[in-house]
């Protein structure tokens, strides 16, 4: 029981680093980025390639990944995604759609279709027991390494400059720029900060979520749950919409393995009912 | 003379900020009435309340003697308000003539009418001349609204309000950004507005509040501050302190 | 009756006056059953797809509702006409009838999400409506074959009259006179208040509400109404392939359709008919030379043309198209 609730943690750790950059840039510049998934599967497959082929040790992959997606995603911002940001929510979301196609192509054709499995080291296999708990060495590290992530994350969301800067701006762009804040730069480093994350979250989550070239779709309606039950303006929303998401599909694929995977449409659409605005939206009278 | 439209102790906060701070306000019919004040006094969130944008934390909006605090935008257009926007609210893809048989049909009751054509209703034909004709729109009627200059398209907001028929009319900044050409064609426009029609103007212009103006209430802060008839605002010493400043009409 | 009053009314008129395009539009579609024999099966692909566009047209042009899940009332109006005739009722036009309420049904039932929304829900929850039917057609499978698909399909002849044949005969005349059909119900609403209302939301919906217009009730009957289109073109699909397969709720045919409509521009209701023979004949070229990475392809044009080609390719379809005066409303800013 506690497994499973301990899984599901870890899960929704994971799926908060995929998603958090993601509910940044949205809110931030009001674009809709499906492609998001796509910088998660670069990112994995960094992981898998530098492991497979050079014999990089997992641990150090993973700072690569974020690099990777990092880098890929300045350039993309650069070349491709700025000319969007005024364009209709139409637009964004066919040019997303296609980058994510060819994201998916690209990797099918690169990589082949199949499921990748990287061998953890083994002080990362298998699990102990914390009082008849049974704990997953790779699920703690994964939540170790995500928590302290989003701990960052809410630090300097909040405390420090570059953060306060970026609430301003996402809370009102133009009164954001009126004040002197190079709204564009700051967009251009959280596009990156948020596209690393999602490549970190990628190849963090290879062990627990699989990766295959679908993985940009598979996963695309996990990001949106996560953004919209989430909200944009804090870390926190997200990140508790990111738990929930991820206790309620393990333990519903778990426990009710027929209608598992409807759990979470399940869950949006109850969100949705109770909460229009989002899980933690601000409160309006 | 009785109210058209009334508030009750309105009252509407923002997390910590009270906009709108216990307004009791009363419409008379055929009022021209000018509701004033200094940027932040309130006004547009005064409006936004009369109009169901937002609602209010406490108090109530009475129509014609009944409650319509709680209800939505559209159900208090049909019960007879309408209103002008500050920036010009418009469907830019249409022509002046498609926007006020829109207006027309929706009020008529006919927006469900999914196999119906305007053209067929000799109602819709009639009313939409009649309003193209009394704000002077005839000769643009088929250009698209986009095409057509700031003081025009502001020409079509108005009288796309009027068109619904309402017996009050908000009128927020008439004037704003218009340039100086089409500003008289514009003020003549409201001045011509029949007599039935209450009209609550909100308005920076004095030239234009003490042209129009029958009564004016001051907002300052979300209070009223003053209430009255013009020459005795612009002697109260309260609001010459508080909003007319150096540059009284005195 | 005043000489402005006899002005309203003609403007009002030639607004939805047929053009003389659109009859040629019409006749080469009828046509072309004559012209290209040869190449049925395709055309009667390309009229199903132009169907289904036509119901994205409806909510995405008309209303300005972006839907990344419009392929759900495809399958489901698929399945239930592909169920219908499985279970010996086959005839043609009953099962799309069926397919049509059963599908118009779903978007009622999922309307109050969708028009509540801002865009981001909307995204959210067109694709999880459509997630959720295919994780029920995928593991129904007693009742829908699962991934092997629904076989064993029996289609009655159109009317009693037309029975369905290998070369598309039957197939494209019928798919064909569906998509006209509707079509011109379709042309009719967008004429009609409650047309004129949808654009009004599209346009403004802050002066929308402020002109009477109940926005919330507009969207949901037109989301209702392209939901119930899109189950007739999923129809037509089980009915002139005598198969229905997991694929038709692929989150690429909702992809496709929203390309195809904005290939032939959204909002005056040829667009996704023009889109469409655009897409099937790019579709076809690209897959002679290159049949494995479609995907890619297509993600490529995707990208190219909301950077570029948009403009390059309608400028001069609008060319063509600003001479049809019932157009002079369209176009997204």
């Amino acid at each position: 029981m506690l497994t499973i609730l301990f899984d599901g943690i870890a899960y929704g750790m994971v799926l908060f680093v995929l998603a958090c950059g993601l509910s940044v840039t949205m809110g931030l510049m009001n674009f809709v980025n499906l492609a998001h998934g796509a910088f998660a599967m670069l990112g994995g497959y960094i992981t898998v390639l530098l492991m497979q082929k050079l014999g990089v040790p997992f641990l150090l992959t993973l700072p690569l990944a974020f690099i990777g997606a990092a880098l890929i995603g300045v350039i993309l911002e650069r070349i491709l995604y700025r000319p969007m940001y005024g364009k209709s929510h139409l637009d964004q979301v066919m040019f997303t759609i296609g980058i994510v196609f060819m994201a998916v192509a690209g990797a099918d054709y690169l990589m082949g279709s199949s499921q990748q499995i990287i061998k953890l080291p083994s002080w990362l296999q298998g699990r102990f027991d914390i009082g008849g708990v049974g704990v997953g060495r790779y699920r703690l590290f994964v939540l170790v390494v995500c928590g302290v992530l989003a701990f960052s994350l809410q630090w300097g969301f909040t405390k420090t400059r570059f953060g306060s800067r970026l609430r301003a701006s996402v809370d009102d762009a133009r009164v954001a720029r009126g004040l002197g804040i190079p709204v564009n730069r700051l967009f251009a480093l959280t596009f990156a900060l948020g596209s690393g994350l999602a490549g970190l979250g990628g190849a963090l989550g290879i062990e627990l979520m699989g990766l295959d070239p679908s993985f940009p779709l598979k996963f695309m309606i996990y990001f949106l749950v996560v953004v919209t039950v989430g909200g944009t303006s804090t870390i926190t929303g997200p990140f508790f919409a990111a738990m929930l998401l991820g206790v309620a599909d393990v333990a519903g694929k778990y426990f009710v393995p027929e209608i598992g995977a409807f759990i979470i449409y399940v869950l949006m659409v109850v969100l949705l009912i109770v909460r229009p605005d989002g899980l933690f939206a601000k409160g309006r009278a | 003379m009785s109210a058209v439209l009334q508030t009750r102790n309105l009252v509407k906060t923002f997390g910590g900020i009270t906009a709108t701070d216990d307004i009791t306000f009363s419409l008379e019919k055929g009022a021209r009435h000018a509701l004033i004040g200094p940027n932040g006094a309130g006004k547009t969130t005064f409006v936004n309340l009369l109009t169901g944008v937002l609602q209010p934390t406490a108090g109530a909006v009475i129509l014609n003697g009944e409650d319509i605090t709680t209800l939505s935008r559209e159900a208090r257009v049909k019960r007879g308000m309408a209103r002008t926007f500050q920036i010009n609210q418009l469907f830019a893809t249409m022509t002046p003539l498609q926007m006020i048989a829109l207006v027309t049909s929706e009020r008529l009751g006919y927006g469900l009418r999914a196999f119906n054509v305007l053209d067929h209703d000799p109602r819709v034909i009639e009313q939409t001349a009649d309003i193209l004709a009394r704000f002077r729109l005839e000769d643009i009627m088929n250009e698209t609204i986009a095409s057509l200059p700031y003081g025009k398209q502001r020409q079509v907001e108005i009288a796309s309000t009027f068109a619904a028929q309402p017996s009050v009319l908000l009128l927020d900044e008439p004037a704003a950004g218009v340039p100086e050409a089409e500003r008289r064609e514009l003020l003549d426009i409201v001045a011509a507005l029949p007599a039935d029609v209450s009209v609550l103007l909100i308005e920076h212009d004095m030239d234009i509040i003490f042209r129009f103006a029958t009564r004016i209430t001051v907002l300052v802060n979300g209070r009223v501050l003053a209430d009255g008839d013009p020459v005795s605002i612009a002697r109260d010493p309260a609001v010459r302190e508080a909003y007319l400043g150096e540059e009284s009409h005195a | 009756m005043s000489h402005l009053q006899d002005r309203v009314r003609a403007s009002l008129q030639a607004s939805r006056r047929w053009h003389i395009a659109e009859i040629v539009f019409w006749l080469i579609a009828l046509g072309s059953f004559w012209a290209f024999p040869r190449h049925l099966l395709l055309m009667n692909e390309i009229a199903i797809l132009a169907l289904f566009a036509l119901s994205l047209d409806l909510i995405l042009g008309f209303a300005g509702i972006v839907s990344l899940g419009h392929a759900a009332f495809l399958g489901l109006g698929a399945y239930a006409a592909g169920l219908l005739a499985k279970n010996g009722m086959g005839d043609p036009v009953l099962g799309l009838v069926f397919a049509m309420v059963v599908s118009g049904f779903a978007g009622l039932l999922s309307s109050p999400l969708i028009v509540k929304g801002n865009d981001l829900t909307r995204l959210m929850v067109t694709l999880g409506v459509v997630l959720i039917l295919h994780e029920i057609a995928n593991s129904w499978a007693s009742l829908t074959g699962g991934a092997d698909g629904l076989q064993g399909i029996t289609i009655n002849p159109v009317l009693g009259l037309f029975a369905f044949d290998l070369f598309g005969k039957t197939a494209y005349l019928y798919s064909l006179s569906v998509l006209f059909v509707l079509f011109l119900v379709a042309r009719r609403m967008m004429n009609s208040p409650f047309g004129l209302s949808l654009r009004a939301i599209r346009d403004n919906q802050l002066r929308a509400a402020a002109s009477g217009v109940p926005p919330s009730q507009r969207l949901a009957l037109a989301y209702t109404i392209a939901a119930a289109y899109a189950g007739a073109a999923g129809a037509l699909l089980a009915q002139t392939s005598q198969f229905v397969s997991l694929d038709v709720l692929d989150f690429h045919r909702s992809a496709d359709v929203m390309l195809v409509l904005i290939i032939g521009g959204p909002g005056y209701l040829y667009g996704g008919m023009i889109g469409a023979v655009v897409f099937k004949f790019l579709q076809d070229t690209i897959a002679a030379f290159t049949p494995q990475y479609w995907m890619f392809w297509i993600g490529l044009f995707l990208v190219l043309f909301v950077l570029r080609g948009r403009s390059l390719i309608h400028g001069g379809v609008k060319l063509f198209m600003t001479r049809l005066p019932w157009l002079s409303g369209r176009g997204r800013s």
